[in-house]
């Protein structure tokens, strides 16, 4: 692992992983909003708005595994200084708070029709609405110090105590009871969901992941560009300061 | 000890300790955080009902639903206990007999619940109809009797 902290090998390797990512995002987004829009069954309960839950799950999974990500980077960036964990725990954190709301918007649309209400105050739902907070949090503590490195420090603390909600989350709905029903595809004893409907699934969760590795690149790379600049800055500067003495 | 060894057994230290307050905290607010009370609980009297708002989950029993002018009729069960609830106002489109349900209001002198809201709670498993259809016919359909328990 500490080998890839290097960002020169870093820029090498994502150069080759970005147009996989790419493609692999576009081909399964394209493929799963045609079976889940068109080519799956309505569901026997729930009929049409069933379609629903092609985004609101894929997004609520993203939801939990950008923070996770976001929660080993910060580890890393504290325990072993790597300076590229740091940058790639910032990229993963607007990403997650994407989709997150993403799932928030979409659970609340499925909730009116399908429960007959937009929100309720159950563990499911509010457990969720932490993590957005958490995301804002995180994002805002990065950015709140003069000194990058700071506000780095800080939020990767708040990264990593946040980290407990994210089981909070997943068991909820077992541990307490809810509105929200319990797990379908993750679980004990298997799937509970129909083969026709995990394929769109799978396949929009697929894309969603290959969609995190596509933006993860390109933000660390402008993230390395950005710290690249500001190097060059500082010794324009110091180099004009000379010239001034001389 | 160096201190790269040193951070990350703080690390690790750290989200143990922030793991175990939060499992102490849940654990304590369990009452609290549970979304509703079952059948069982309500007619044994574990939970405070008197005059105070809260939330009954279960099924809605085979063939208990009465439609009364504007008001609706109906119980709900966990398999060991039943309770019988009053609603006036629309009802969710997935509420159907059999189905789960979770109504908020509070529980008359009577023993019967006046709900002020109803919602529907379904459950986890998605199948298209015709799926759901031959399970029924070949008898392989489970009935969903099992409840959340809190």
């Amino acid at each position: 692992m500490h080998r890839f902290a290097n960002p020169a090998r870093f820029l090498r390797l994502s150069a080759l992983i970005q147009p996989w990512a790419a493609a692999i995002a576009v081909a399964c987004l394209a493929g799963g909003l045609y079976f889940a829009l068109f080519a799956s069954p309505a569901d026997y309960q729930q009929g049409e708005t069933v379609r629903i839950m092609y985004i609101h799950v894929p997004s609520a999974w993203m939801g939990l595994f950008c923070y996770t990500a976001m929660a080993v980077f910060s580890a890393m960036a504290l325990i072993w200084k790597h300076p590229l964990a740091d940058l790639m725990a910032r990229a993963s954190a607007p990403v997650g708070a994407a989709f997150t709301f993403i799932c928030l918007v979409t659970g609340a649309l499925w909730g009116k029709p399908m429960w007959g209400t937009w929100w309720v105050w159950d563990a499911r739902l509010t457990s969720m609405l932490i993590l957005l907070f958490l995301y804002l949090g995180y994002m805002a503590l990065a950015d709140a110090f003069d000194d990058p490195e700071r506000g780095q420090k800080a939020a990767a603390i708040l990264a990593l105590v946040g980290v407990v909600n994210v089981p909070i989350i997943k068991w909820s709905v077992d541990w307490w009871n809810t509105l929200h029903q319990p797990a379908s595809v993750v679980k004990m004893g298997g799937p509970s969901i129909d083969s026709t409907m995990m394929v769109p699934l799978i396949l929009m969760a697929v894309g969603f992941k290959a969609y995190w590795v596509l933006v993860l690149i390109l933000r660390t790379r402008a993230e390395i560009a950005a710290a690249k600049v500001r190097t060059l800055r500082m010794a324009q500067i110091h180099a004009a300061g000379q010239v001034e003495q001389a | 000890m160096t201190r790269k060894r040193r951070r990350l057994y703080f690390v690790v230290l750290g989200l143990l300790a922030v793991g175990t307050a939060a499992a102490l905290v849940l654990s304590a607010l369990r009452q609290d955080i549970v979304f509703f009370f079952s059948p069982s609980e309500i007619v044994e009297a574990k939970v405070p009902t008197e005059g105070r708002r809260i939330r009954l989950g279960g099924l809605v029993e085979q063939g208990s639903v009465v439609k009364d002018g504007a008001s609706v009729k109906f119980r709900v069960t966990d398999g060991a206990h039943v309770v019988p609830v009053v609603y006036a106002g629309l009802l969710p489109d997935l509420f159907r007999e059999g189905q789960g349900v979770v109504t908020e209001g509070k529980l008359g002198k009577d023993g019967v619940f006046q709900a002020a809201e109803v919602l529907a709670k379904h459950d986890e498993n998605y199948m298209p109809k015709e799926v759901a259809d031959s399970l029924k016919k070949s008898g392989h359909w489970q009935d969903e009797k099992k409840v959340d328990k809190p």
